[in-house]
């Protein structure tokens, strides 16, 4: 490079030809991210399921053989294609008031999926604001963020979820902000953290003195930096909330039935259980197989995007 | 050099008596203690010293972006008739990247490894043209980077600042800091980080575009080859003060006070061998700068001493001309001797 740049450093005119540098040679950090993603098994496992399913919430009406709210009480608890008495009708078989349950399967995976990504979405939103602002601010802001965030931390979130669901009733958007409001405080630890060394580093400064406002360094030069670390959390936080919404609909405070929801089919089993045990296994393994790939997708895109250090 | 024959343009910057002082546990850290100089267009000024004493302190004062902890005073610092020590922040933040540009000194870590080049210089257009268009930007910054000497100018915008060397992201930086054109550029160690081969080849730019674009210089180097090559005036620095003060002529060749003259020694020459003995140095660290001073702050390192060093302040005094030391002893004197102080200005 260095002789290349000799001969133009002062004229600044460009010589004919020899248009390669060697340092463009070097393969641009997507090439080496795509290379990573190819190799990473987890990643394409957990990516491959969040697929599958998430085709399955979106082409739902198309795909379910029944309506999924449909009752048919002549044809209650048929067991599973698998079972003594089920048939290829009913694949997954059907529930205590003859619902198809692979059709509620399939729509309640849109349930679990909506308030999944919605919630962690605002819950990214709450924590990556108060986390960069705080450490970038430092001071009182930063021991006003610190403090909410242990306030956050000392909050028993299924009990407050509960509580708070049980007056709110059912909706799911009402759920969906009662998650994000719980689950924001991941976020804010990270951000804040990674704020404060950001802060420090050069091109804060350079960018200061290039006239930089505190809301462009804030919003422009600092977050997009902390990016693939916000989208790891988001996508832990993600399998946290859908255990929750299940959890919660289990309990009878979340989802209200007749809505197809994972989480309020296994309660719905549960009189049932020691029958039809696949009325509460079906379900469970879907919340299982969802969580357990979104972990897998989060785990790998974290190794692909910063192998060198575990954000 | 072209200090001599620019010198009857009016200054561009006037800095009148700024001090700097940082908060510590301990007290008050005088970080810089009444720093005077003043820069014309296409000229410019060096400040000169070894690590701690005060150089990045005072060019980060004249940005206003000093730590939260640190406090600015001065008599004056005019620049384009606004004061710099009192304009609201909203004014000062229209100056920074638009009349008063700022080089760091490790391109490495000063560009924002998210955004492309070009992304990043057109930014700084937009930001200080409202109404500019991209495209108007993209030009700009197309023509600035051929400008500083990159080839490609128009493929290098697409990039991202870890695909390039650390010569090219420093020119790189030098372009960003053109795309306004400003009247002031302040240099901090823009060469350090760089290849020996690299930095002459910035120091040369730089002042070719300085020429070219009528700016003044603030250069901040503790190398002296560095000074030897670009300045017209110099500013030695030590423990937060100016002890001298001139022409790069002056004081190279009649160097006033024992620090600089300790400086100069440190320097290897052109042709000295090894053979030659050891390169010299200057025993002792810097003093500390917490609480109030008294006396000369090189005292302790100077083999000039005298009694009349630790006693009360040592004023700025002319050696010839423009040229001015703040020591007790004739400029140059290799004895102890104290002059009498009725000669002081």
């Amino acid at each position: 490079m260095s002789t290349i740049v000799t001969r133009t450093a002062v004229s600044g005119a460009a010589p004919a030809g020899r248009s390669d540098d060697f340092d463009t040679l070097a393969p641009s950090p997507k090439a080496l991210m795509r290379k990573r993603a190819k190799g990473h098994v987890g990643l394409i496992i957990g990516t491959t399921i969040i697929a599958v399913i998430v085709l399955m919430a979106v082409f739902a009406p198309l795909i379910a053989p029944y309506d999924p709210y449909a009752q048919d009480l002549s044809r209650r608890l048929i067991d599973p294609v698998w079972g003594a008495k089920g048939s290829w009708d009913n694949i997954f078989g059907t529930d205590a008031l003859g619902r198809d349950v692979l059709s509620r399967l399939i729509y309640g995976a849109r349930i679990s999926l909506l308030v999944g990504f919605t919630a962690a979405v605002i819950a990214g939103i709450i924590g990556t604001a108060l986390g960069i602002l705080g450490g970038y601010y430092g001071g009182k802001v930063d021991a006003f963020v610190v403090y909410l965030i242990n306030v956050k931390l000392a909050l028993p979130v299924i009990l407050v979820a509960l509580s708070v669901s049980s007056i709110s009733g059912g909706s799911i958007m009402a759920l969906i902000i009662l998650l994000g409001f719980l689950t924001w405080d991941r976020y804010a630890v990270v951000t804040r953290s990674m704020t404060q060394q950001m802060r420090e580093r050069e091109f804060i400064m350079s960018s200061k003195a290039a006239g930089a406002s505190n809301s462009r360094i804030l919003w422009r030069e600092i977050l997009p930096n902390l990016m693939n670390q916000v989208i790891i959390i988001a996508s832990l936080d993600m399998a946290l909330i859908i255990l929750v919404e299940a959890a919660l609909s289990f309990l009878g405070l979340g989802i209200r039935p007749p809505t197809p929801s994972w989480g309020l089919m296994v309660s719905e089993g549960r009189a049932v259980m020691f029958f039809k045990p696949y009325l509460i296994m079906i379900p469970g393994a879907a919340i299982f197989l969802l969580v357990i790939a979104i972990n897998m997708a989060g785990d790998g895109i974290r190794d692909v995007t910063s192998p060198e250090g575990r954000g | 050099m072209s200090g001599l024959s620019s010198s009857s343009d009016a200054p561009v910057l006037v800095v009148d008596g700024m001090n700097v002082d940082i908060a510590v546990p301990a007290g008050a850290l005088h970080a810089v203690s009444d720093v005077s100089f003043s820069v014309r267009p296409k000229e410019t000024l060096c400040l000169v010293g070894e690590s701690g004493c005060g150089k990045t302190i005072t060019s980060l004062a004249l940005m206003r972006l000093l730590p939260r902890t640190a406090t600015l005073t001065a008599r004056k610092i005019a620049f384009e008739g606004h004061d710099l020590a009192k304009i609201s922040e909203r004014a000062m933040a229209r100056l920074r990247g638009y009349r008063i540009g700022m080089i760091f000194q490790d391109p490495m870590t000063s560009l924002n490894p998210v955004y492309t080049i070009g992304n990043q210089l057109e930014e700084v257009y937009l930001r200080h043209h409202r109404g500019a268009s991209r495209k108007q930007a993209r030009e700009r910054a197309e023509y600035l980077l051929s400008r500083v000497g990159i080839i490609n100018a128009g493929q290098r915008l697409g990039q991202f600042p870890h695909q390039l060397s650390g010569g090219l992201r420093q020119r790189m930086m030098i372009a960003m800091m053109l795309m306004c054109e400003p009247a002031l550029i302040i240099a901090d160690e823009p060469t350090t980080a760089l290849d020996v081969t690299v930095q002459v080849q910035i120091l040369q730019l730089l002042r070719g575009l300085q020429d070219e674009f009528n700016m003044a210089m603030i250069l901040i180097t503790h190398n002296l080859g560095v000074v030897a090559r670009t300045a017209d005036q110099v500013a030695v620095m030590y423990a937060g003060r100016v002890v001298e003060q001139g022409s790069a002529e002056d004081v190279f060749h009649n160097p006033a006070h024992p620090y600089t003259r300790g400086l100069l020694e440190c320097m290897p020459k052109h042709g000295q061998a090894a053979s030659m003995g050891r390169l010299g140095s200057i025993p002792g660290i810097v003093p500390s700068l917490v609480g109030n001073q008294r006396g000369c702050s090189f005292r302790n390192r100077c083999s000039l001493q005298m009694p009349t060093c630790h006693e009360g302040q040592i004023d700025l005094r002319p050696a010839r001309g423009d040229h001015f030391y703040r020591c007790l002893l004739e400029p140059g004197a290799t004895k102890p001797r104290p002059v009498s102080l009725g000669s002081a200005a």
